[in-house]
């Protein structure tokens, strides 16, 4: 978990991480390649392949439905959109999403969309699962439920999932939290055996 | 990703309405207005277009087009006919007058004098009595729109007789004559009838007609005629082409014709263009989440593009419809308003117009999408 105040390099510090911006300086690797030496398609395929993105404002497109929102990194990938949609809707159904498949993000609550983002960056089966704010547009409650699903869902052997947050109450559902100042990385704090190492 | 950029093409309908409304509306206006030029302008060449037997006409060297008439000695006739190269030439009148119906009204009238011996020149087809008829005394043929201005509620038919110079003229025959630049009935009669109409002048021949020998150029055979005579001679083409010529060079029509196209064009592409702006300008959040989730700009360029295209396509098969529907109905309800159509190359000309259009507005919306940073959607 990133933390740190509003200012802090958060948001660009992960943005370098998904790929999505390069760094000035300084080499990046992630998933075991390194990202800074990627021409600009191999960048995006290897976003495409290797990353999932939850925002803090969900991003849904507005005419798609639930499935279709869902199975977007699929269909980006040549999956055909019919098939992505039985994948997609099945994990929807394992987060409780199963009876809202056909309706469209106007017709969801705040927590249900990003119920619906959640399922999107899993779809693909991503290394990498890159979320920001998840929590800040929901209330206290819902973003607790939000963190349960994505803590279950999301978390496997062979993945990580990195969240910026402001929101100090979901910070007991990190592993390791980072904290950023003026740009930089302060701490690294181990959770929950509280180890904690000095960045200078 | 192609469904996806439809379905985000629909899911804003009223911006969907708005870009198909932006395009039908200007293909309609761009594509009628060129249409009503084109049919008028053609209208100005109607009667040499109508005469289908003669390859040239032969005119006074300062005739410039077909309703500006300089009239020549019946001698040139023979002058003409003098020439090699020449199968037959006849004469040909042409000339406005005054028409009285028998309730007194007045109704000027174009009065087409024909050949007395072949009948050359009568609009071909007849839809009642026959072109021989013409050979009765007093006979005259009329078009059938003039028909129909003259006596409105009236079935056409055949024995109506009206005065025209004190002279007895009866209807013989009525034919489907193209519809002339200004909507007056127009009257066929012999040559020598038709002189009697007009009272008699030193100078009355308006035009000759020449149909060339087998195998003779026509506009070899012009210049020929031209060089022995004096006399103006051209190709039937080449004298419409000058008409037309005329009223385009000399008349405000393709100005103000001109002015209305010009307005569909850039009404169509204000409006299109700052629509479809807006339609990406508002997706702009969605387009960098799908950069960001690993979708080419490639895939995005032509996402954009297919959205731009299926609205172009709609638009304009709207429009081009209306318009194409409009000249049918409106040929229907009013006969003075026969010969209007939509050319196919109006319809394809309208189309690539509609191509720079789209191509306008989406240059500006491609652009945006193709620099929008994917890290937007990081920011709340």
């Amino acid at each position: 978990m990133l933390v740190g105040p509003s200012g802090c390099g958060k948001t660009t510090l992960i943005s370098i991480i998904a790929g999505i911006l390069t760094p000035t300086d300084g080499e990046v690797e992630i998933c075991g390649e390194n990202i800074t030496r990627m021409r600009d398609a191999e960048k995006v395929a290897f976003r495409r392949r290797n990353i999932g993105f939850i925002f803090q404002q969900y991003n849904l497109l507005p005419a798609l439905t639930v499935a279709e929102n869902a199975a977007i990194p699929l269909v980006a990938s040549g999956v055909p959109m019919a098939k992505a949609t039985v994948t997609a809707a099945a994990i929807l159904g394992e987060i409780g999403m199963g009876d809202h498949l056909g309706k469209f993000p106007n017709q969801l609550s705040g927590g249900q969309q990003q119920r619906v983002a959640i399922v999107r960056a899993l779809v693909h089966e991503p290394k990498l699962i890159v979320c920001d704010e998840p929590t800040a547009a929901l209330d206290a409650e819902t973003g607790r439920i939000v963190l349960e699903i994505l803590k279950t869902a999301a978390l496997a052997p062979d993945r990580a999932v990195a969240v910026v947050t402001h929101d100090s109450r979901i910070y007991r559902f990190a592993e390791r939290i980072v904290t950023m100042e003026d740009g930089r990385i302060r701490s690294i704090r181990m959770m929950p055996s509280h180890q904690f190492s000095e960045v200078s | 990703m192609y469904g996806v950029a439809l379905r985000m093409l629909l899911g804003d309908r009223a911006k969907y309405v708005g870009l198909i409304f932006g395009i039908a509306f200007s293909t309609m206006l761009m594509s009628n207005q060129i249409s009503i030029f084109v049919g008028l302008m053609s209208r100005t060449a109607s009667q040499i277009l109508d005469v289908r037997e003669a390859d040239i006409w032969v005119m006074d060297p300062r005739v410039e087009y077909v309703d500006e008439i300089e009239a020549m000695t019946d001698t040139q006739l023979q002058r003409v006919r003098g020439v090699d190269g020449v199968d037959w030439a006849v004469p040909y009148y042409k000339g406005l007058t005054v028409a009285h119906t028998r309730g007194g009204s007045l109704q000027q009238v174009i009065v087409i004098g024909v050949d007395d011996a072949t009948l050359t020149g009568v609009a071909s087809k007849m839809l009642l009595g026959s072109v021989e008829n013409l050979k009765q005394p007093d006979a005259m043929i009329m078009d059938r729109a003039g028909f129909e201005f003259m006596w409105p509620d009236e079935a056409l038919s055949l024995g109506k007789v009206i005065e025209i110079n004190d002279r007895r003229a009866m209807i013989v025959g009525i034919c489907d004559a193209s519809a002339p630049f200004a909507t007056f009935p127009v009257v066929y009669t012999k040559y020598s009838t038709a002189m009697t109409y007009i009272g008699s002048t030193r100078k009355q021949l308006s035009f000759v007609l020449v149909h060339a020998r087998a195998g003779e150029d026509p506009h070899a055979l012009a210049a020929r005629i031209s060089a022995q005579t004096g006399l103006k001679a051209l190709t039937w083409r080449d004298f419409a082409l000058a008409t037309v010529g005329y009223y385009v060079k000399r008349t405000g029509i393709p100005v103000n014709f001109g002015i209305t196209v010009a307005l569909g064009f850039i009404v169509g592409a204000a409006v299109v263009g700052q629509t479809f702006y807006i339609f990406v300008l508002e997706n702009l959040r969605q387009f960098g989440a799908l950069k960001a989730m690993g979708v080419s700009n490639a895939t995005i360029l032509r996402m954009v593009l297919l959205q731009a295209v299926v609205v172009a396509s709609i638009g304009y098969a709207i429009g081009i419809g209306l318009c194409a529907g409009f000249f049918e109905v409106s040929s229907r309800v009013s006969i003075n308003l026969r010969g209007f159509e939509l050319p196919w190359q109006v319809a394809v000309g309208t189309a690539g117009a509609v191509l720079v259009i789209i191509v306008i507005a989406s240059i500006a919306s491609v652009r945006k999408v193709m620099v929008v940073d994917p890290a937007i959607v990081f920011r709340g």
